[in-house]
Order: structure tokens, then C-alpha cells, then sequence
């Protein structure tokens, strides 16, 4: 609870610094100030420390893996403002405004890591969706901006309502909006009726939670949102937000993957095999990188949706690990590609001449994303597929997802390349020493996970 | 009334609203259409509502059993309303920069 009413207020106390100061450096760093207090508050919660309880009637439900999780997102969250705030205030004259509605997005994962109901799982879709759709529009002279952010608005609420249409009809069959459905008793016959208010309600839901977490074939508002959206908050949006989504499509489903019978698996099949041959084909063609990001993202999406094809204890290991390796590299990533003002391939070229300590830092983060050894995308992959394997699943899927990976390597290392074996002059803003030293700690840390993965599972059983 | 009918009049409506997110190119026009998609959900809400308790009352006179479906139409209208007032800024916004309220726009990102 801690969480979610802290975020609620930090929100609050942001919009009222942007009244009291003017200067933008004092804002980011009341925002810092505030992430650390909120990290705080929800490890105590973990912990049973100094928590708020409110009897929220079930409608709230605090797991030791919700409240894990959504540490991860905070200290995800404040990594992003620490390496990214000097960009957030150059987006606009709103700094203040910016903050306040990234804690509004908190307030939202909050919710989503520990609901325990459908009631919640849309409130809190909508509180962490509906900041996101002004922070996509926060350019607000820029016509891309403009567009991103109107398609996301009109894509987030058709989704929405598929979703609602899918917990009405959820409702009709079960009576209650609680995650579990009461077991259905056998007819005389010996068989259990199926509800089809039920398994039509599921599978409106499942297509929604698809659409928020962009897995094909309803990925394709993604590329053009991602890409039009101001860079840093396609930073923010494209890591917390999607992990947070992640978790809420994991919760969903683990209570109720059952009711869909042997077509659930052939349906994630098909969404896990799309996603990733989507995501991965399609980011080999492109020229801009941030698009190739955007790409890549779907393709990360699938193997984060191996989750759900198996839900034993290593795939719940593999969404953690998964999570704070891809937030970590995407947020670093983007940090370099701030500050490259040309966002195609070619911006790229000779970056390692000019500066070589955000190109160093860059190549670690591509590894990670690729999934290459000794960096943390490594074992997040490994634990995703070990997972399959450990729980009997088909063979030729975890190969299918091996390939993909290669493929993935490919369009990663095409920037890797650029920078480093090909001359250019590219247009660089200016970078500080301190800038340079956190975006290397992060890539310290990348590594550190992917020496050893248990500094961060060591604590989800602690 | 039967419940059946409902659910028949609700999918309608919703399939209305459906058909016109998808083909409508007025920004306007797909947002009452999203609208539409909400309000028959709501309506469905209330109609299963009225059927779980009506069931239930026949046990216990007392009960409360089936009305959060009427609570849940609430929250609905609450953050239907807060994506409208955010919907319409956006669509504003854009109308600013480009004189025209028409989502064919949207495709010049694609390039």
C-alpha cells in the first residue's frame, strides 16, 4: 500500500515545485529525492517494516513477488531520472508537470504489481496509460509528437474498452470480479459445462493485455508512437511501463490459463512465434535506430511472453531477471542516443573517435539486449528458455527462439559496427563528466548482473 | 426481460462501435465510437448486475451479492471521462498544428 500512496502524493508535491522554483536542475533533483523515498517506503513494505495498511476488501492483493517487482520498477524509474533528467527538462517548459505524471505512472504499476481483481487490473491500466498518452504528446510544436501521441490515445482506449467488454463478460459468468473462478461442477453426465461468457471474456482480455504489451498481431502501434514520442520518455514508456504490463498479463493469466483449455497453449504459440518474427524481421530493415528499438522491443516482448507459456518457478525468476536487464540496457541505450542528435545508422559513425566511454557503454547495452554472455540479457534469456525446457514444453520453440536471437544480433551489432569501424563526424551534445560516470556505472551494473544473476534473485527469497 | 437480450443488444452496440473505430476517419467520430464500445459495456454491467442479485435475493433477502457490477459502471464513467478530457487536449493539440481533425494524417509517421 505504501507504494501506491506515496507515488500518489509525490505526484502531487512535483506539480507544487514547479510553483515554488523555476530552476529545472532543483526540480529533477526533488524528483530524485522523491524516488528515493518511494523506493524506501515500498522496501519497508516488503519488509513489514513501517507499512500503511488499509483493508482494501480484497480488492488489493501484496505478494512478496508484486512488491519485488515493483522495487524493480522504481529503482528502474530512478536510474531513468538520473541518467535522463537533464533530457526531460529540455523537452519543454513543463519539467515540473513531467515528473508529476511519471509518478502518476508509478502510482499505476503500483497498482498493477499487486491487484488481485479485474476491478484493479483496469484501474490501474488506466492510471499508468492515460499520463503516458500526454507525456507521448509533450513535444508539443512537433508534428510526429502530435501524431504519436494522438494514435496511442486512440489505440490505449479501443484496447480499453475490448478489455472492459472482456471483465463484463467475465462478470456475467462468474458473478464477481475476483481473479478466480469458482470451480465449475460437473453435470450429470460427467462433464464440465464450458461458459463461453467465460472463455469469450478471457479472450477479449488476452487480445487487450496484447495490445498494452505491443506482442503481435497487435503490435503495429507501437513502432510510430515510439518513434514519435519525445526520446526520453520512449525510454520510460518502453521499459517500466511495458515490464509493469508484463506482470499484470502474468498475474491474469497464471490464475486462469486452465479455463482455455489445450488452445491456450496453440494461441500464446501463435503470439509468441509471431511477436518475435515480427519484431526481429522487421527491425533488420530499418535505418533509424530509435524505429530499430522500437522493434526490438516487440521482439524482447516475445521472449518476455515465455513467461506465460510456463509458469514455474524459473519462469518467475526469468521475468524478474528479465525485466532489470532489459530496463537497464534499454534506459541506457537511449541515454547514448540523446545525446546523438542524427537517430539513423549513419549518426552513429565514428562514435567511438569522439566519444569513447558512451560508445564503450553503448556496446555493453547492445550485448545485453542481444543476449550476448558475460552481460545481463544473457542469463535473462537463458532462464526464459530453461524454463520451457524444465517444464516439458516443445523443444522447437525454445530452437525457434534461438534463432531469433541470432537474427537479433544482426541488427544490434549494425550499431556496434557504425561506431566503431566507420569514420564520420557525428553531431554529439554536450556531454558532462558526470553524465559519463553514471552511464559507465550502469554498464558496470549490466555486466555485474550478468556475472552474477543472483545479486538480484537472492533477494525476491530474502 | 431475459438476459439474452442483453447480451445481444450489448454486443451490438458494441460491434457498432468497433466498426466505427475501424473505418471512420474523423478524429472526432472515433472517439464517440470508443465511447459507444464503453457505454455498451456499462450497460451490460448493469443488466448482469441486476441478474446475480436477483438470483441471490432469492436466498438471502439480505444480500449484497451482485452489486459491484453496478459499482464497476462508476469507475468506468470516471475514467471515461478522464481520457476525454485528455483525448480532446490531444486532438486540439493537433487541430493547432494542423488545421484538420482527420487520422488519415497519421499515416505520414509511417515514412
Amino acid at each position: 500500500m505504501n507504494a501506491i500512496i506515496f507515488s500518489a502524493i509525490m505526484g502531487v508535491v512535483m506539480m507544487f515545485s514547479g510553483i515554488i522554483t523555476e530552476k529545472k536542475s532543483a526540480i529533477s533533483f526533488v524528483a530524485v529525492v522523491a524516488l528515493f523515498i518511494l523506493l524506501a517506503a515500498n522496501i519497508a513494505n516488503t519488509y513489514g517494516l513501517c507499512s500503511i495498511s488499509i483493508n482494501t476488501h480484497d480488492l488489493l492483493h501484496f505478494s512478496k513477488f508484486g512488491l519485488y517487482f515493483n522495487s524493480i520498477l522504481i529503482t528502474a524509474a530512478l536510474i531513468f531520472v538520473l541518467l535522463s533528467g537533464s533530457a526531460v527538462e529540455k523537452v519543454g517548459n513543463y519539467a515540473a508537470d513531467y515528473y508529476a505524471l511519471i509518478f502518476f505512472v508509478l502510482c499505476g504499476t503500483s497498482i498493477l504489481t499487486s491487484f488481485n481483481g479485474l476491478l484493479m487490473l483496469f484501474l490501474g491500466i488506466e492510471i499508468m496509460t492515460i499520463p503516458l498518452y500526454i507525456l507521448t504528446g509533450a513535444d508539443k510544436k512537433n508534428l510526429k509528437s502530435n501524431e504519436a501521441s494522438l494514435k496511442y490515445f486512440l489505440m490505449g482506449s479501443f484496447s480499453t474498452g475490448i478489455m472492459l467488454m472482456g471483465i463484463a463478460l467475465v462478470y456475467g459468468a462468474n458473478g464477481s470480479f475476483a481473479l478466480t473462478t469458482p470451480a465449475a461442477v460437473p453435470n450429470s453426465a460427467g462433464v464440465i459445462p464450458v461458459s463461453f461468457l467465460l472463455v469469450g471474456g478471457y479472450i477479449l482480455l488476452f487480445v487487450s493485455m496484447c495490445f498494452k504489451v505491443s506482442a503481435a498481431p497487435f503490435h503495429f502501434w507501437t513502432p510510430d508512437v515510439y518513434d514519435g514520442a519525445p526520446t526520453v520518455f520512449t525510454a520510460f514508456m518502453s521499459t517500466i511501463v511495458k515490464a509493469a504490463g508484463f506482470f499484470a498479463f502474468l498475474v491474469l493469466f497464471e490464475a486462469n490459463a486452465t479455463l482455455l483449455g489445450p488452445s491456450w497453449k496453440i494461441m500464446l504459440t501463435f503470439v509468441i512465434i509471431a511477436t518475435l518474427l515480427i519484431g526481429n524481421i522487421t527491425a533488420v530493415f530499418q535505418q533509424s535506430v530509435k524505429r530499430m528499438l522500437a522493434y526490438s522491443s516487440i521482439a524482447q516482448a516475445g521472449f518476455m511472453l515465455f513467461a506465460l507459456y510456463t509458469y514455474n518457478d524459473l519462469a518467475k525468476e526469468g521475468i524478474l531477471l528479465y525485466a532489470v536487464a532489459y530496463c537497464l540496457a534499454t534506459i541506457g541505450f537511449f541515454a547514448v542516443l540523446v545525446k546523438v542528435k542524427d537517430h539513423s545508422f549513419d549518426g552513429f559513425n565514428g562514435l567511438a573517435k569522439a566519444q569513447p566511454v558512451l560508445a564503450f557503454s553503448a556496446v555493453v547495452f547492445l550485448m545485453s539486449l542481444a543476449g550476448i554472455p558475460l552481460t545481463a540479457g544473457f542469463f535473462a534469456k537463458y532462464y526464459m528458455l530453461a524454463a520451457v525446457i524444465k517444464s516439458g514444453g516443445s523443444f522447437w520453440i525454445v530452437l525457434v527462439a534461438l534463432v531469433f536471437a541470432a537474427i537479433s544480433v544482426y541488427y544490434y551489432f549494425k550499431v556496434i559496427q557504425a561506431m566503431y569501424f566507420k569514420s564520420g563526424d557525428p553531431e554529439i551534445m554536450e556531454v558532462s563528466s558526470g553524465y559519463k560516470t553514471a552511464i559507465v556505472l550502469v554498464s558496470l551494473l549490466v555486466i555485474a548482473i550478468g556475472v552474477l544473476p543472483s545479486i538480484v534473485l537472492n533477494w525476491f527469497y530474502f | 426481460m431475459p438476459i439474452q437480450y442483453y447480451i445481444y443488444f450489448c454486443l451490438a452496440l458494441f460491434s457498432i462501435g468497433i466498426i466505427g473505430v475501424l473505418t471512420r476517419r474523423n478524429a472526432i467520430i472515433v472517439f464517440m465510437c470508443i465511447e459507444l464500445m464503453l457505454n455498451a459495456v456499462n450497460l451490460l454491467l448493469v443488466a448482469f448486475s441486476k441478474l446475480h442479485h436477483g438470483t441471490a435475493l432469492a436466498i438471502d433477502p439480505a444480500t449484497t451479492v451482485g452489486t459491484d457490477g453496478q459499482l464497476f459502471v462508476f469507475f468506468i464513467m470516471v475514467v471515461a471521462a478522464a481520457e476525454v478530457s485528455v483525448g480532446l487536449a490531444i486532438i486540439v493539440m493537433m487541430y493547432r498544428n494542423t488545421h484538420s481533425v482527420d487520422i488519415n494524417f497519421l499515416n505520414r509517421l509511417k515514412n
